[in-house]
């Protein structure tokens, strides 16, 4: 090959690094703002006062209480349902019409828009369910938002599971519902906690589903029932960073709340990874 | 039927039934869409929503409800935001299958997960703070709130998923495909263009469709780095108001049962036909995909 080619070819692989260098300095870039910037708004006093002075002053406790009620109560509606649906998905049916139609439902579930769910939440659980504005409303949402990682990360850890495992239950004369209760899921368990984890910490950043369903622009006192409004911390940053009357002045706060945020999200995911990995490593030495 | 037989088809019936529930979650979705929507197309009209050039509820002279300026602001930062993030990620995806040393790879790949994990609302918070003036000072504006501050913002969201997927994709070519054309004499470069990427365009062309269908259905960031102007953008640096942006503002402001609310219903309904597509079109594209591998 002549000497231009060459020089072509370096100049081109030259850029594909370029092109990682950017994505990495930009991620990097948007983690030291926040980080450099929201530090000095954190103390003991930001983490566990309520807002005060309009919201210019105090801390952010009832928002990082109502964020943790309300991934508790997403919890508690989608792991259910996503483990069941992994459950049948990956152990009681070969593929057939239902099983596709299961998967192109998730599939759509998890393209739907956020602030979709929003308009069902409100279509359904405010208007035709009757429920107040509350964290029953918004964790019911949430739920459903979540339901297509969680379905995905159970299957996922059920798939992880040898089927030599089952082959051997079976053959032991266990009935199918003994083989996925004794065998399968104490050894996919580990698997669908990161599921689980995940969907959590989905739910800890979204903010257009609970706009109308239940997240409060400012609440002087923590919710005391899941039929209580709550605030929430990304809507708490939305509102500092666009509603407020003094943006300047609550700057601070914004930065403060938006470094809460991120850390609880990737302090969630980072669990799921570590988990995950930790999980993977003990199922290869398991000598399959 | 034995007991324990009974109990068997019970528990399997059971599981089935939360299989069963997902569907008919999003099929109760569609369902409200639709049936909040109708009033709206009952009274208006269906084609009104597309032909009227201006979206005005509370207009002194009767309100209008043309869907046209927020569908174009909806376009053109989706469009802004593909055309950085995809060249940017198939570059990286490129990058990582083929030439990153694996040590490279290991901190690389949780690195771009991470910002998949990031809130869409401290995005758009990083937007309105570090990109604003950022963008008023380079193009000499008074702010720095207009499309294209949502396109970089949206490209930032799109990129994990360009970036995996396109990654994947490479990854799944053959290495029996490069060996043959670098045995021939081709350069590490000739295989890649000629070879390695012809060879994963269908699982390309996915992660295009599927960071689009992101781009299309984003709120929070648009909503806040946009201006919230409801005029159909002229330029890039021109404020603008996506469907997203005016469902989650307007939302809060109608009393129910109103034709303005069930008209913000009529938008949902029509953005989840949108990204219906997209999603459905990158499936196609997959399923091709993956025929031709098998």
């Amino acid at each position: 090959m002549n000497n231009n080619g060459k020089i072509h070819e370096k100049i081109g692989f030259l850029i594909f690094r370029l092109a990682m260098l950017i994505v990495v300095a930009g991620i990097v870039y948007i983690f030291f703002d926040i980080i450099s910037k929201g530090a000095g708004a954190l103390s003991l006093e930001f983490l566990t006062d309520r807002p005060r002075d309009g919201m210019t002053g105090g801390g952010i406790f009832p928002a990082i209480v109502g964020t943790v009620y309300l991934i508790l109560i997403t919890t508690f509606v989608s792991v259910p349902i996503g483990v069941g649906a992994a459950i049948f998905l990956n152990e009681y049916s070969r593929e057939n019409l239902l099983t596709r139609l299961i998967r192109m439902a998730l599939r759509n579930l998890a393209g739907v828009p956020s602030i979709v769910f929003g308009l069902f939440g409100v279509a359904f659980f405010i208007q035709y369910m009757g429920l107040r504005p509350s964290l029953l409303a918004a964790g019911l949402t949430m739920g459903i938002l979540t339901l297509p990682v969680t379905v995905t990360a159970s299957e996922e850890a059920l798939k992880t599971v040898p089927a030599s495992f089952r082959q051997g239950a079976l053959a032991l004369g266990a009935s199918p519902w003994q083989m996925i209760r004794g065998i399968v899921l104490p050894q996919a368990l580990p698997g669908m906690l990161t599921g689980a984890i995940l969907g959590l910490a989905r739910a800890a950043g979204e903010t257009a589903p609970i706009l109308f369903t239940g997240a409060a622009f400012f609440l002087p006192f923590l919710p005391n029932s899941i039929h209580s409004q709550f605030m929430a911390l990304p809507y708490h940053l939305y509102i500092l960073a666009t509603q407020h009357h003094a943006i300047a002045k609550v700057r601070p706060l914004a930065y403060g709340t938006a470094l809460v945020l991120l850390l609880l999200v990737i302090i969630l995911n980072g669990t799921a990874v570590i988990l995950r990995a930790h999980y993977r490593n003990k199922m290869r030495r398991g000598g399959i | 039927m034995s007991y324990r037989r009974f109990k068997e088809r019970a528990i399997g019936i059971f599981f089935a039934g939360n299989g069963v529930v997902v569907i008919l979650l999003l099929l109760a979705i569609l369902y409200l869409l639709g049936q909040n929507s109708w009033p709206f197309f009952k009274e208006v009209g269906f084609l009104k929503l597309f032909t009227d050039n201006q979206w005005n509820p509370t207009s002194f002279f009767g309100p209008i409800f043309g869907i046209r300026p927020m569908m174009i602001s909806t376009i053109m930062v989706t469009a802004g935001a593909l055309a950085i993030a995809f060249p940017l990620g198939v570059a990286c995806a490129a990058y990582l299958a083929k030439m990153a040393v694996s040590w490279e790879r290991e901190i690389l790949k949780p690195f771009v997960e991470i910002l998949a994990g990031i809130p869409s609302v401290v995005i758009g918070f990083f937007g309105l703070v570090v990109l604003n003036p950022i963008i008023a000072r380079i193009f000499g504006l008074s702010n720095g709130l207009n499309v294209l501050n949502g396109s970089i913002l949206l490209a930032i969201m799109a990129l994990p998923t360009v970036i995996s997927l396109a990654e994947d994709a490479l990854t799944a070519v053959p290495k029996s495909f490069e060996e043959g054309s670098l045995a021939l004499g081709a350069t590490p470069w000739q295989t890649l263009w000629r070879v390695t990427l012809p060879a994963a365009k269908s699982g390309i062309a996915a992660s295009f469709m599927l960071g689009m269908g992101r781009a299309i259905g984003e709120t929070m960031t648009v909503l806040m780095v946009m201006g919230n102007v409801l005029a159909a953008p002229g330029s890039f640096l021109d404020p603008g108001m996506t469907m997203t942006a005016v469902i989650a503002i307007e939302l809060g402001e109608v009393p129910f049962n109103t034709t303005h609310y069930f008209a913000l219903f009529a938008v949902g309904l029509v953005l989840f036909i949108m990204t219906f597509l997209v999603n459905l079109a990158s499936d196609l594209i997959l399923n091709r995909f993956q025929g031709v591998e098998k």
